[in-house]
């Protein structure tokens, strides 16, 4: 018990003093998470909307293997990545490994299933009559194809959020892809593995409340963004009927 | 305007649209009727050019529709069409309204005077800035309608335009339906298994059932002169069958059923079958110990009332002739004439009102 009440004393007196060591690992987990993210979205909603917009042999089973690999556990991820960017490995001459780089994309390939099968699941939760009345009112493919994703936007960015949240709690490959050296490749959860290997215990629970932090001040930033654009609209659409 | 030729629909091994030709004229009201599931609303897809058939050609003005999606998409949007459940998106009315013209690149000040245009003419002027998902399933559906001839369509399809809706709203609809046709000319081509709604606003009605176009014609022919016994029954007409023609002078025949014999007027030849049909409405009704005279008519049946059914503020009387026949009279009538089961009644019928079709068998 004692070690659990020092260690948050000492992590609010890290929080509180704004350590630079910890502020640094945390911006640099921001970053790379923050990063991953981003680039995942952007492969993750084009492709959902070809998927689901297109019909092709073995769409059913992509969309099985898409979600088994929820599940992929991260030093999978992390153990392959690392025999694809290591000097001997084919991606060898790109020198991402322990780098923030190869972090990144360790994690934007990790998130990938997750993020691609909800956008997937958003777009099917938008009614097949919002398509047929789109079409019906002169759509294009593309005008349709983007009204959809607009109407999903909600869906999707959950997709987004929960992507994020994988991202910034995963240990393995940031653990195998960065090596976890410090000022360079060490993040929150990297940190924490070796505090708490080493026995101080007080570091660890900082990090740890940090990190809960950070992940929880995102969330709540993301949710602001969503509940500011539906209650705009329904300020400028005049709210909800009896 | 549209000529449909030789058109079929298939989903899978099932026949939805069976071999159907049809031609609907520039300006005029036409309305598909027949029971749910028949192919109404497969067909309004078809010519809304959302589905391509399995064979057969559309022609739009004279061209063939069977082209590019270029070519398709450019004809589509000559047409406007208001689905039975209407989808709104999550956005204002005036945006959900505006869709078809930002598709056709409309300026956003056209469009947005347009928009109002459209929305006054629905009687929804107030509602612009408003979230379309809170609007009432009736405002909904003139929303849909408005979004429909905001782009100044020249054909408008209808599919069920007023199921689920109240009486007051589906009646306002239906006004839309007819001011819409005579201020801009529109075609309009509605899709409804209310064959009233179908009698009350088309020019012509095409009766489907089962996939097939079996009958097409004006509300008289095909309410009053049924192609056949299905179509009979479905526009709410009973059929008298297993009659034979006795004879037949230049038109003017009797026909016998079981003990009975009918005065129709009927091409049928002598000695040949024939089933009868009789609207409800054309059926009278008199006591058999009453004193009043039925002098126009030509046939008058004795018969037992079996059974008396509410109808709204009718009642549908069926009598036993030795046949079954079918009344339908006011609720007033039926008290004042003290109608009760088991009254024994005369029936009357003018010759006129009784539509022969030849048996086969």
């Amino acid at each position: 018990m004692d070690d659990i009440a020092q260690g948050v004393i000492q992590a609010i007196n890290l929080i509180v003093t704004l350590n630079p060591d910890v502020m640094q690992i945390a911006a640099l987990s921001l970053y790379i998470s923050l990063s991953a993210t981003l680039i995942a979205a952007l492969v993750s909603i084009p492709a959902g909307g070809f998927i689901h917009f297109h019909e092709f042999y073995g769409k059913r089973g992509l969309i099985v293997v898409i979600q088994t690999l929820y599940s992929v556990p991260t030093v999978v991820v992390g153990l392959v990545l690392y025999l694809m960017i290591s000097r001997s490995g084919p991606l060898g001459f790109l020198g991402l490994l322990f780098t923030p780089e190869g972090m990144i994309l360790g994690q934007t390939i990790l998130i990938i299933p997750i993020m691609l099968g909800l956008v997937i699941s958003a777009l099917s939760g938008v009614d097949k009559s919002i398509s047929d009345t789109l079409i019906a009112l002169g759509a294009t493919g593309f005008q349709k194809t983007l009204e959809i994703v607009k109407e999903a936007r909600y869906a999707i960015l959950s997709a987004v959020v929960l992507g994020f949240g994988r991202a910034i709690a995963e240990v393995g490959v940031a653990m195998m892809i960065g090596g976890n050296i410090r000022s360079q490749t060490r993040v929150l959860t990297t940190a924490i593995t070796l505090e708490t290997g080493m026995g101080e215990f007080g570091l660890s629970i900082a990090l740890g409340i940090i990190l809960l932090t950070v992940a929880l001040i995102v969330v709540v930033t993301l949710n602001l963004i969503t509940s500011g654009l539906s209650s705009e609209s329904q300020q400028i659409l005049g709210g909800p009927r009896g | 305007m549209i000529r449909i030729e030789r058109l079929t629909k298939k989903f899978g091994s099932t026949e939805t649209i069976k071999e159907t030709n049809l031609e609907i004229h520039a300006g005029k009201i036409f309305t598909f009727i027949g029971p749910s599931g028949s192919g109404k609303t497969t067909l309004l897809r078809l010519i809304d050019l959302l589905d391509r058939p399995t064979t057969g050609r559309i022609f739009f003005d004279g061209e063939d529709t069977d082209g590019t999606e270029q070519m398709r998409l450019a004809v589509r949007r000559r047409m406007g069409m208001v689905f039975q459940k209407p989808a709104v998106l999550n956005t204002t009315v005036a945006k959900n309204v505006a869709f078809g013209l930002k598709f056709r690149g409309v300026p956003e000040a056209d469009a947005r005077q347009k928009v109002q245009a459209a929305l006054d003419l629905v009687g929804l002027p107030e509602v612009t800035d408003r979230r379309a998902v809170t609007l009432s399933g009736g405002e909904m559906q003139r929303v849909a309608l408005a979004r429909a001839i905001v782009t100044e369509p020249d054909v408008l399809l209808l599919d069920e335009p007023t199921a689920n809706l109240d009486p007051v709203s589906a009646d306002l609809i239906e006004e839309l339906i007819i001011r819409i046709n005579k201020k801009s000319g529109t075609t309009v081509i509605m899709a409804t298994h209310d064959m009233i709604q179908g009698q009350r606003l088309a020019d012509r009605i095409g009766v489907i059932m089962n996939g097939s176009l079996v009958q097409t014609g004006t509300s008289t022919e095909i309410f009053y002169q049924p192609g056949g016994r299905d179509i009979a029954r479905f526009v709410g007409i009973d059929a008298i069958t297993g009659g034979i023609v006795m004879e037949n002078t230049g038109g003017h025949a009797v026909i016998r059923v079981g003990d009975c014999c009918f005065e129709a007027l009927t091409d049928i030849r002598k000695g040949q079958r024939a089933a009868l049909y009789i609207r409800p409405e054309e059926v009278t009704l008199t006591p058999a110990d009453s004193s009043q005279e039925i002098t126009s008519m030509r046939n008058r049946l004795n018969g037992r009332i079996t059974r008396i059914l509410p109808y709204g503020p009718y009642v549908r009387v069926t009598v036993d002739c030795g046949f079954l026949l079918t009344a339908l009279i006011t609720r007033r009538s039926c008290s004042e004439l003290g109608l009760a089961i088991r009254t024994d009644v005369v029936a009357g019928i003018k010759a006129t009102a009784i539509h022969v079709l030849a048996e086969e068998g």
